[in-house]
Formats: structure tokens, C-alpha cells, sequence
């Protein structure tokens, strides 16, 4: 289909820039893609009847991965690392 | 809580019940990545592409110090050991479990569809035996025809009743009052007859008739006195 419509999975490579600017960037817009894929994710891992610890396990790994990039700066600093 | 995923009534062919939940998630190996990824690079590095792809990051993390150990690092382990062991060990029971209770909750909304269901068909019932009385109205009203003509009837033949009664009451009325005015009328003609015989009875035959009478009781007494 048209470039504006695909997925970013189905867009190739040299396409990239031309699909980023085609997608709306405006706070709404990027609330919007923010729940679309919220609720994705909970439909597909979290909404159904038999799941099991892979929905929020993935979420917890996330949240440490995301918290030691934030905290990286902090954990790297000889002084942290020598105070055990 | 309405899903922004999931619009109702919006595209033409909607299914009036809500489709059913999906039975499992989506597919995740080792409880952390899921199996999109695995069939990713399945065509390109074959089966052990992404474990060969994850040991080398591994190292070259720990190798280039992106990744610090430190003390949150046997932390980490120590935790993340007893939830796994936790996870293995009551992770069925507490699925079990969560199945009891979703299954009372879907037996408890059949059970109010199955009432629902039955009062309408008790309601449907009763409808249709409604129905059967009405035709019955027929004779309802056959009767109730009777009893009106009946009722006029016996109000015709009580009224019938009274103009006879009143009718022969006058008629006794006009006998009676002929036969008084009969009887007046003989009782008059005879005291008339007599009035006039007793004033026809001059005084010269009052004697006359006197003196009879006196020789009629002296021989009358002769003959009794001789008898005796």
C-alpha cells in the first residue's frame, strides 16, 4: 500500500526518512501511537483468557533495561562502584 | 473500561456479541522475548541465530564495561532466581485458580441469560394461552346475550302482569259499581211500592181491616179453646 499507511515493520530501509516524515508528530500524534501501541501489546500478551508470566515479566524487563540506560551515567562512576 | 482497540459499531459488519478473548498470548520464549523475533531471523542465521546473536551481545556488553557488575548485580540474580523458582513451582495452581474464578463468572452471566430465557418463554406461554381464551370470546358473549334476553323477557311479562291486574281492576271497578246502582235502584223501587202501599191504606180500611182481624182472632180462639 501506500508509504503513509505501512507499518514501520513493512517499510524498507531506504524508505525511513520518507516514512518518519510522513508520520504525525504532533503531541496528539504521538499520544495516539503511544496507546495504539499500549493497546496492541495488551490485547496480543495481557487481555486473554490463559497467559502467563511473559505479559508483565516483559514489561518489568523493559522497565529495568530503561531504568540502567537512565541511570548509566550514575552506576559507570568509579566513586558509585568503589562504595560496593 | 472501554478498549481503543476494540470499536463496537463503527465498520459495517459487526458482530453484535463482542468477539470471544483469545485463548493464549502470544507466543514468548523464555518468558522475556517473544517468538516474532526467532522467526525474524530464522531465515537469515537458521535456529540458533538469535542465541548466538544474544551471547555476543552479552559479552561484548560486559567486555566494553556497558554493562558495570556491581552489587545490584548479584542482586539481580538472587531475585530474579527466586521468582523463577516461584513462577515453576505454584505458577499452575495460581493459573488454576484464576481459571475457578473466571469460569464463575461465566457461569453466573449464563446463568442469568438462562433465566432470562426461561421468563420469556414462560411470558411467550402465557401469551399464547391468552391467545386460545380470546377465542373463547364467542361463547362469552352468546351467554351474555342470553341473560339480556331473558331479563327482557321476564320485564316484558311483569309489565304484561300489571296491565292485565290494572286492567281487570278497573273493569271490577265498573261491575261493582253497576251492581250498587242496581241494588240501590231495587232498594229504592221497593221502599218506593211500599211508601205508596202504606199511603194507599186509607184510615177507613185500617178499620175495616182492624175489625177483621179482631173477628178472625175471636173465632181462631173459639176454635182454640174448643181444641183445648
Amino acid at each position: 500500500g501506500p508509504l503513509a499507511e505501512r507499518r514501520l515493520m513493512d517499510v524498507r530501509l531506504g524508505e525511513l526518512p520518507a516514512w518518519l516524515a510522513t508520520c504525525d508528530l504532533s503531541p496528539q500524534g504521538l499520544l495516539g501511537g503511544v496507546r495504539k501501541a499500549w493497546s496492541g501489546y495488551y490485547d496480543k500478551y495481557i487481555n486473554v483468557k490463559r497467559g502467563g508470566p511473559a505479559g508483565i515479566s516483559m514489561l518489568l524487563a523493559g522497565y529495568c533495561l530503561l531504568s540502567y540506560v537512565w541511570n548509566y551515567q550514575h552506576i559507570s562512576k568509579i566513586s558509585f562502584l568503589v562504595s560496593v | 473500561v472501554l478498549h481503543t482497540s476494540r470499536p463496537l459499531h463503527t465498520t459495517q459488519q459487526c458482530l453484535a456479541p463482542l468477539p470471544p478473548l483469545p485463548e493464549k498470548g502470544g507466543e514468548v520464549r523464555y518468558g522475556l522475548i517473544p517468538e516474532e523475533f526467532f522467526q525474524f531471523l530464522y531465515p537469515k542465521t537458521g535456529v540458533t541465530g538469535p542465541y548466538m546473536l544474544g551471547t555476543g551481545l552479552l559479552l561484548y556488553f560486559l567486555s566494553k564495561e556497558i554493562y558495570v557488575i556491581n552489587h545490584e548485580t548479584v542482586a539481580a540474580a538472587c531475585i530474579l532466581s527466586v521468582i523463577i523458582y516461584g513462577v515453576k513451582k505454584y505458577g499452575s495452581d495460581v493459573a488454576a485458580f484464576a481459571d475457578k474464578l473466571n469460569e464463575e463468572k461465566v457461569a453466573k452471566a449464563l446463568a442469568v441469560k438462562n433465566e432470562a430465557i426461561k421468563d420469556l418463554e414462560t411470558a411467550i406461554e402465557q401469551e399464547k394461552k391468552e391467545q386460545w381464551r380470546v377465542e373463547g370470546r364467542n361463547y362469552l358473549f352468546d351467554a351474555k346475550r342470553n341473560n339480556i334476553a331473558m331479563l327482557l323477557e321476564t320485564n316484558y311479562r311483569e309489565r304484561l302482569l300489571t296491565v292485565y291486574s290494572e286492567v281487570k281492576k278497573r273493569l271490577d271497578y265498573q261491575v261493582a259499581v253497576q251492581n250498587l246502582k242496581h241494588q240501590k235502584e231495587q232498594d229504592h223501587m221497593i221502599h218506593w211500592v211500599e211508601k205508596n202501599v202504606v199511603q194507599s191504606i186509607t184510615p177507613q180500611q185500617q178499620k175495616e181491616s182492624i175489625a177483621k182481624c179482631i173477628l178472625d182472632l175471636k173465632a181462631l180462639s173459639k176454635s182454640a179453646q174448643a181444641a183445648v
